[in-house]
């Protein structure tokens, strides 16, 4: 499938109809998604026949993303019961056959070994502090061969440190820098729609 | 939710040291046909408890698997085809899974299942 055929594909999935800011839930766009899942696969072979876990699904974008992109299982893992809800009816829509748990992935008990990649769209922790990084931690623990995720670019060298030295990866580098434009979502925002900076984010974990 | 999922989940309860296998408890079981792709079954059987999977199998009524299985068996397609059949076509559609440990109850609604914990559980 080509990028601009996948990102058109998740331009038209449904999303959050009533986010709740504490959960810090904002969609993941088409722009973002498709290229995180695109390069996921092109460049490093992680998607196609693989099983897949999307944290944090929300409704679903990237899980949908690594479904389109023949990954073998894809697991969408949500806090949040109406998001899981969306997410299986997008997935039902283009007739993808996907899994769902309700967790919070900081409580998560996950086997590792079986889940050969993560995908995630995290709370940027701006709402909980270290959210993201709990994330994190958790992917690197279950993920066997690479977790890809977006994190602020201003918290850049805050998440290599955190990545190398406490949550065992064995490598962690930022594959592009992107603008993740955030729609006028909530009543605090004051402006329409504002862009900021984030990282796309490749870890390795070690092996076990 | 699938028997690959099943073959995943740990009870996560704090204080917990065996949460695994959950016991199922079923309302309804479902199956669902899936393509059989025989290079994934292989490349997952080693990643499968598979006293874990022939249990969960039994209690949903699917007794085709065998206890044991020698190596040589992921060579027999009629093997992967129960493999692949017990692993991603059942579904546990409405029941609950059941923490071994504690005996705590995690229901499971329209294939998803709850694992959120309670406040006094993390």
């Amino acid at each position: 499938m080509k990028l601009k055929q996948l990102e058109g594909i998740l331009g038209g999935l449904q999303q959050f109809s009533n986010p709740k800011v504490e959960l810090e839930q904002y969609p993941t766009g088409p722009h973002i998604a498709s290229r995180m899942l695109y390069t996921a696969e092109n460049s490093f072979g992680d998607v196609t026949d693989k099983v897949v876990a999307d944290f944090g699904c929300g409704c679903g974008t990237l899980g949908v993303a690594a479904a389109l992109l023949d990954a073998e299982r894809v697991i969408g893992i949500d806090i949040d019961s109406q998001s899981l809800e969306i997410a299986s009816l997008n997935a039902e829509e283009l007739e993808l056959d996907m899994d769902y748990i309700q967790c919070d992935i900081k409580d998560l008990g996950l086997r590792a070994e079986v889940v050969d990649t993560v995908v995630m769209n995290p709370p940027f922790g701006t709402r909980k502090k270290g959210a993201d990084m709990d994330f994190l931690s958790v992917a690197l623990k279950i993920a066997s061969q690479a977790v890809y995720s977006l994190h602020k670019t201003s918290t850049r060298d805050h998440v290599k440190r955190a990545a190398l030295q406490h949550f065992n990866a064995s490598s962690a580098e930022v594959i592009c820098e992107l603008r993740y434009d955030v729609p006028q979502l909530y009543k605090f925002h004051k402006k329409r729609e504002v862009d900021i900076a984030v990282d796309l984010w490749r870890f390795v974990p070690k092996s076990i | 939710m699938r028997l690959l999922t099943h073959n995943m989940l740990s009870s996560n309860i704090k204080g917990v040291t065996n949460g695994f296998p959950l016991r199922i408890e079923i309302e309804k079981v479902v199956e669902k046909q899936v393509d059989f792709n025989a290079d994934f079954l292989r490349n997952m059987f080693p990643k499968i408890e598979w006293k874990a999977l022939v249990g969960a199998a039994l209690t949903l009524g699917y007794v085709e698997l065998p206890e044991e299985v020698e190596p040589s068996r992921l060579d027999s397609e009629d093997f992967l085809r129960k493999f692949h059949h017990a692993l991603l076509e059942l579904h546990l559609e409405e029941g609950a899974l059941v923490c071994p440990e504690t005996g705590r109850r995690f229901p499971v609604s329209k294939g998803i299942p709850n694992m959120l914990l309670h406040e006094d559980e993390v």
